[in-house]
This record gives structure tokens, C-alpha cells and sequence, in this order.
């Protein structure tokens, strides 16, 4: 941005720039600039940043909250029939065995009648079948001929005559279709027990799980504790697969995990493990459907956050830029002003030291001129005195050179007398003619050709006298160090339009290069090797532009350098300089 | 015509007795005193029109010694010479009731012109 307003000032005229911008920044403003910027950013972006973290978790736990919920109650509503279904057959299992004795169920026609009035009223039984406390199957009911098979070597029904039930893993049973089995134990009155075994297909509860996956991108269905799918899934395997997913870690209340599934899709995975028997519901739901007004928001918000601090760091680099430029300009203006004091004070003393020289000589000089005059007036009044004539000669030209010394140190005194500051009308041709009487012995000795080309009708201005003459004095003086003995210094004044009067200097002198010239008001800089301040155009500089004026320059190497001093008719007094 | 009678006042005695007589040679009754009480007291004595009076004295200063002049004697003109370029003191005593102020070296004609201004004479 910098480099930009550089390149912008570049296409200005040379002269016309802020003599501020000359040359690199200084590293403290750098170091300025650098450091603002830093706690700029971090006030603004920690707190935004804080803000924005703090919305987006809030956001997600209401929105997810939001659309989580219905999938927890519903995996919580499908699990509780799913239990409901299992504890009903069990109950009806473990009915048959307490209401009906060890007689009646070995019977085979009073067992099938049994099972045809389960069959009707529960649904899903497939066969039932009576074992004794041995093992053997007593009686039979189902499309198996198992009558007299010995089960005491499986594992289930050693579990049965642990635990007193059984809920077998599902299995491919008759005609391929999957099965359970139940098994109940009844203990009889004499100590004896026997088992009553029936098995289910799981039809029924296939349907039970389907009325949750309703929609075609949700999948619901069982595994138990080994991840072998126990009943269908649409999207992860038929019944005893593997499931595809890791099992979950154990809960009792419905809880939803995101997950990515075999084939990659992110997936919400809502599942809850049975209380009493070894199963596990898992819902599985496409997130990105789920979640889509999440996401939204997301996107907005993260798009939200990236203007705000595009905008911050904009808003904070050209603030920045604008407070480091306004800092670096009042320090240097400040310095100036400094300088400016310093030089003045100085200027005042020099003009005190010279008022007080200038009044020493006056009284003899009173003197010299009333002795002088009287010795003229007694020769006057003597006509027969001696060589008359050449005595008068002789005092006139006493007379006349303390004339010449009064004129001297009038000037003086009023060179010093203008140090103070006040406006008054002046004319500038006037000015100008007594600044140039200061240089005119100079000009005699140095034969330097002084051309007066001054507009006759130049109105007068309100301006300040005695600090006119330091700016015209010091641009004078520089004309005539420029230019050698016998060389020519051009002083005309014009009126460019009604409200200003100008005035240029030109001499033939020996010019100044480019770099100089961009330097030429910068204060201390100066190409008087050894002798020169460098304040001189300095503070014609800042004493032009605090009468509210302008001052250019142009020059040329070798062919000379013209000033123009542009000043107003009315000073507007306290311009910026 | 009355000659005019004037009193100077100025610390340097070679300048004030000077011009005293070359104002005499012109017809002008002047004396010269270097001294403000000096002044003072010759005034009483024999009042003149006209008082010229250098502001930087020894003693008793110039401005003081109008302002005595003018307490007393208002009808007497007073012309102002200042060695300062500072034209303060000049306002400063025409301020005070001075004619006007001159700046040393004199020209010995123009002082006579503005002698005969403050008496009114001056055509």
C-alpha cells in the first residue's frame, strides 16, 4: 500500500511533494507500524476467532440435538418392541411348560394341538419339541422328524439348565430361511425337570425393524455380540454376515456415533444393546441428508468468518498505515518546527547584536555630522575665507558619507525590528527593491547583472514584512552564490490571477541535478560544503507556507535555477506549512 | 518674525552644543543642556517653544522628562530623537503627547522644517 501512494507521488511534479517522503521510512515507524498492526490483529481476530468457535459448537449441539433426537427414539421405541417381541414368545414358551404337565407334552397329538393354537395366536412358531432332564427329545412338533434326538452335548442346553431360558443366535434352518430357537426349563413338583424347545422364524421381527428403516437411505437391523447381522440389512449384508462395523462401544441408552461405513460414506450410527439378551440395534442414516442444514450453516458461518477478518485485516493495514504516516508527519513537523525556533532565535539575536552596533555607531556619527555641519556653516558664512569652495567640497562629502552610514544602519535596526511578526499591506516590488539594496554592493563588486522586471500594477498584500524579506533574502543570496562574477539574476513579479501576486528569481548560475533539487527543502540538507546550515530554504519553505504561499523550483544543471514564490493577497495566517 | 527658542536635550555634549550653534547661525535661539534635570530646570527659568530631546539618557530618560514637560507645560512642542530603530519609543512618546520623533544622525534642515511644523509656522 505503501509502495502504492510512493508510485502515486512519483507522477507529481518533484518539487510539489511532501519533502517528509523523501527517502526510505525510518525503521521505528516500521517497527511502529509492525507493532500496531500486531496487537490490532490480535484484538480483533482473538476474540472474533473465540466467538466464532464458542457459535460453532452451540450451533452444532442445538442443530445436532435437533436432528439426533428423533433418531435416538426411534433405535429407543425399536428396541423396546424388538425386547417386547423376544420376552412375548419366551413367555408363551415358558407358559405352555408351567400350564401343561411332563404327560400332556410328551403326548405328540395333545402337543401338536398346542402348537396349532400357538401358531395362531402368537405367529412365527416353525416347531416345538419336549426334552427330558437327559437331553433326548421326547415329543415333536414341526416339519423335522427329530423325535428321539439326544441334545445333551449342545451348548445351548447346557446354558438352559443354568440360566432356565435360552434365546439361541439366529441360524439357516427349514427351507433355508433363518431361525431362533427358545427354550425354557420346568422344574416339575418331584425335582425332576424337563425342557420345552420351540423354534421361530424371524419374519416377524423382521418386519418390526423394517417400520423403522421406512425411508430407502436408512438401514436398521440387529447383530449380536460377535457383529454377525441377525436379521437383513439393505445396505450391509444378508443374515449372518458380518456386519461391516465395528461394534460399538456398550450402551443401554440409544446413542448415535458418526461413523464412515465399508464403502466410505460418512453415516449416523444410532444404536442401543438389549438389557437382557445378547443383541444390538443398529439404525444407520446418511449424515450429509441428516445434517444438510448443518452443513449450510457451517459453510456460512466459516464464509461469515473468513470476510470478517478479510475485512479486519484490511480495515486494520490501512488504519495502521494512515496512523503510522499521521504520527511520522507531526513528528517531522514537530522537529521542523524546532529547527525553525532554534533558527529564528538565533536570527534574533544576530539582529539584536546588530540593532545594538547600529545605535553605538549613530551617536558618534550625530557627532561627526554636526561638527561637519557647522564647519560647513561658518565657511558658508565667511566670504573671504581661504580655498572656500573646496572646503565645502570636502565637508559635503563628510555629510554625504554619513548619510551613507545612517542608511546602513537604519537597515540594521530595521532588519532587526522586523523580527517580530505582523501583517500589514505592503507592496512586493517595494520589498523586493530593499531586500536587493542589501545586495547591491556585492552585486557592484561581483559585477553581477541584477534586472528589475516588476509588474506595475502589482496590488499590495497583507503579509508579514520582516519574514518576506528572510525568504527573499535567502533565495537571493542562493541565486548569487550560484552564479559566477559577472553573471545575471532575473527578479520579476506578476499577478497570476486576482487573489495571488507572484515573484520569481532566476540567475544563470550553475544549476542543480535532480537529486538535489528533490532535496532542496529538506531541512539540514545543504551542498555548502563546510559552511552551510542547511535550514536557509527550509524555513523560506515553511515561512512561504505559513503565509499561506507556495514556493517552486526549477532548474536545469548549467543553465540555472529559477525560484517562484506564489503568495496570496490576504495572508491566511496559521496555514498548515 | 520672533525667533524661535529651542532647548536641547541629549547626554552628548559635543552633539547638543554643536547643533545648538548651528542653529543659532540659522536664527534660532538654542541651547544645548545634556542632562534631563538640567533641561528641567532651564525650562522653569526660561520656557522655550520647542524641546528637542533625545529618548536614551543617563539620569533621568527622555520619556520621563516629556512626560514632566507635558505635566507642566502642555503648550510646549517636544520633537523626539531615538538612536533604536525600534520605532516603540517614538510611538511611546507620541503617545505621550511628543510632536514626532527624529532618528540620529540628524539632517539639520529637516529638523528645522519640523521645529516649524510644531510651532505651526511651517508655511
Amino acid at each position: 500500500m505503501v509502495d502504492s501512494i510512493k508510485q502515486w507521488l512519483r507522477l507529481l511534479p518533484r518539487e510539489l511533494r511532501d519533502f517528509s517522503d523523501y527517502g526510505e521510512v525510518p525503521e521505528r515507524y516500521k517497527r511502529l507500524r509492525r507493532n500496531m498492526m500486531i496487537l490490532g490483529l490480535l484484538g480483533s481476530l482473538v476474540p472474533l476467532s473465540l466467538m466464532a468457535i464458542v457459535n460453532y459448537h452451540q450451533y452444532q449441539r442445538a442443530l445436532k440435538g435437533e436432528v439426533l433426537q428423533p433418531l435416538r427414539a426411534s433405535v429407543s421405541r425399536t428396541k423396546h418392541s424388538f425386547d417386547l417381541f423376544l420376552t412375548e414368545r419366551r413367555s408363551a414358551v415358558s407358559f405352555i411348560a408351567s400350564a401343561y404337565s411332563y404327560r400332556e407334552l410328551s403326548d405328540e397329538k395333545e402337543l401338536a394341538r398346542i402348537f396349532q393354537v400357538m401358531r395362531r395366536e402368537f405367529g412365527g412358531f416353525v416347531d416345538l419339541g419336549l426334552i427330558d432332564s437327559s437331553g433326548i427329545q421326547v415329543s415333536y412338533v414341526g416339519p423335522y422328524e427329530l423325535k428321539g434326538k439326544n441334545y445333551a452335548d449342545q451348548a445351548w442346553f447346557q446354558e438352559v439348565k443354568i440360566r432356565g431360558s435360552y434365546i439361541s443366535d439366529v441360524f439357516m434352518g427349514y427351507r433355508g430361511l433363518p431361525h431362533f430357537v427358545i427354550a425354557v426349563e420346568h422344574q416339575g413338583g418331584t425335582g425332576e425337570s424337563w425342557f420345552l424347545r420351540a423354534t421361530i422364524d424371524t419374519d416377524k421381527f423382521n418386519n418390526l425393524i423394517a417400520a423403522v428403516a421406512s425411508d430407502p437411505a436408512t438401514d436398521a437391523f440387529v447383530v449380536n455380540h460377535l457383529g454377525i447381522l441377525q436379521t437383513p440389512s439393505k445396505f450391509y449384508g444378508r443374515v449372518l454376515d458380518v456386519c461391516p462395523f465395528r461394534l460399538p462401544p456398550v450402551s443401554h441408552e440409544p446413542n448415535v456415533l458418526e461413523v464412515m461405513d465399508h464403502a466410505g460414506r460418512e453415516v449416523l450410527l444410532g444404536y442401543i444393546y438389549s438389557d437382557s439378551m445378547d443383541f444390538i440395534l443398529l439404525v444407520v442414516r446418511p449424515r450429509g441428508e441428516i445434517l444438510k442444514a448443518w452443513y449450510t450453516l457451517k459453510s456460512e458461518l466459516f464464509v461469515l468468518f473468513v470476510v470478517s477478518v478479510v475485512a479486519i485485516i484490511l480495515v486494520l493495514v490501512k488504519l495502521t498505515d494512515l496512523l503510522v504516516k499521521r504520527i511520522q508527519e507531526a513528528d517531522e513537523k514537530r522537529e521542523a518546527a524546532h529547527r525553525e525556533v532554534q533558527y529564528t532565535s538565533k536570527l534574533a539575536s544576530i539582529g539584536r547584536l546588530a540593532a545594538g552596533v547600529a545605535h553605538e555607531i549613530n551617536n558618534p556619527m550625530a557627532i561627526i555630522n554636526e561638527k561637519a555641519g557647522l564647519i560647513k556653516d561658518l565657511i558658508e558664512c565667511r566670504e573671504g575665507f581661504p580655498d572656500r569652495d573646496r572646503f565645502i567640497s570636502l565637508t559635503d562629502s563628510i555629510l554625504h558619507s554619513v548619510d551613507r552610514v545612517r542608511g546602513i544602519t537604519h537597515r540594521l535596526l530595521g532588519f532587526a525590528r522586523r523580527m517580530d511578526v505582523k501583517f500589514e499591506m505592503l507592496s512586493l516590488n517595494d520589498l523586493l527593491k530593499e531586500v536587493l539594496s542589501f545586495l547591491e554592493r556585492e552585486a557592484f563588486l561581483r559585477r553581477i547583472d541584477v534586472r528589475l522586471q516588476l509588474a506595475e500594477d502589482l496590488p499590495k498584500i497583507s503579509s508579514d514584512w520582516g519574514q518576506l524579506q528572510q525568504v527573499f533574502l535567502n533565495i537571493l543570496n542562493n541565486a548569487f552564490e550560484a552564479v559566477e562574477d559577472g553573471g545575471k539574476v532575473v527578479v520579476t513579479t506578476w499577478v497570476p490571477n486576482p487573489e495571488t501576486v507572484a515573484a520569481s528569481i532566476r540567475d544563470n548560475g550553475k544549476g542543480m541535478s535532480q537529486e538535489t533539487m528533490r532535496h532542496i527543502f529538506e531541512p539540514f540538507f545543504t551542498t555548502k560544503v563546510g559552511y552551510g546550515t542547511g535550514l536557509g530554504l527550509s524555513i523560506t519553505y515553511g515561512i512561504v507556507k505559513k503565509l499561506g504561499g507556495d514556493i517552486q523550483v526549477e532548474s536545469r544543471e548549467g543553465e540555472g535555477t529559477t525560484f517562484t514564490v506564489v503568495l496570496p493577497l490576504e495572508a491566511r495566517g496559521g496555514a498548515e506549512g | 518674525m520672533k525667533r524661535m527658542k529651542v532647548l536641547l536635550v541629549d547626554d552628548e555634549e559635543e552633539f547638543v552644543h554643536t547643533l545648538a550653534e548651528r542653529l543659532q547661525l540659522r536664527g534660532i535661539d538654542a541651547l544645548g543642556v545634556t542632562k534631563g534635570e538640567e533641561a528641567l530646570e532651564s525650562l522653569e527659568a526660561d520656557p522655550p517653544e520647542v524641546v528637542v530631546l533625545d529618548v536614551l539618557m543617563p539620569g533621568i530618560g527622555g520619556l520621563e522628562v516629556l512626560r514632566r514637560i507635558k505635566g507642566r507645560h502642555p503648550e510646549i512642542q517636544v520633537i523626539l530623537l531615538t538612536g533604536r530603530g525600534s520605532e516603540k519609543d517614538g510611538m511611546e512618546g507620541m503617545r505621550l503627547g511628543a510632536f514626532d520623533y527624529l532618528m540620529k544622525p540628524l539632517n539639520i534642515e529637516e529638523l528645522i522644517k519640523k521645529m516649524r511644523e510644531a510651532l505651526g509656522q511651517d508655511r
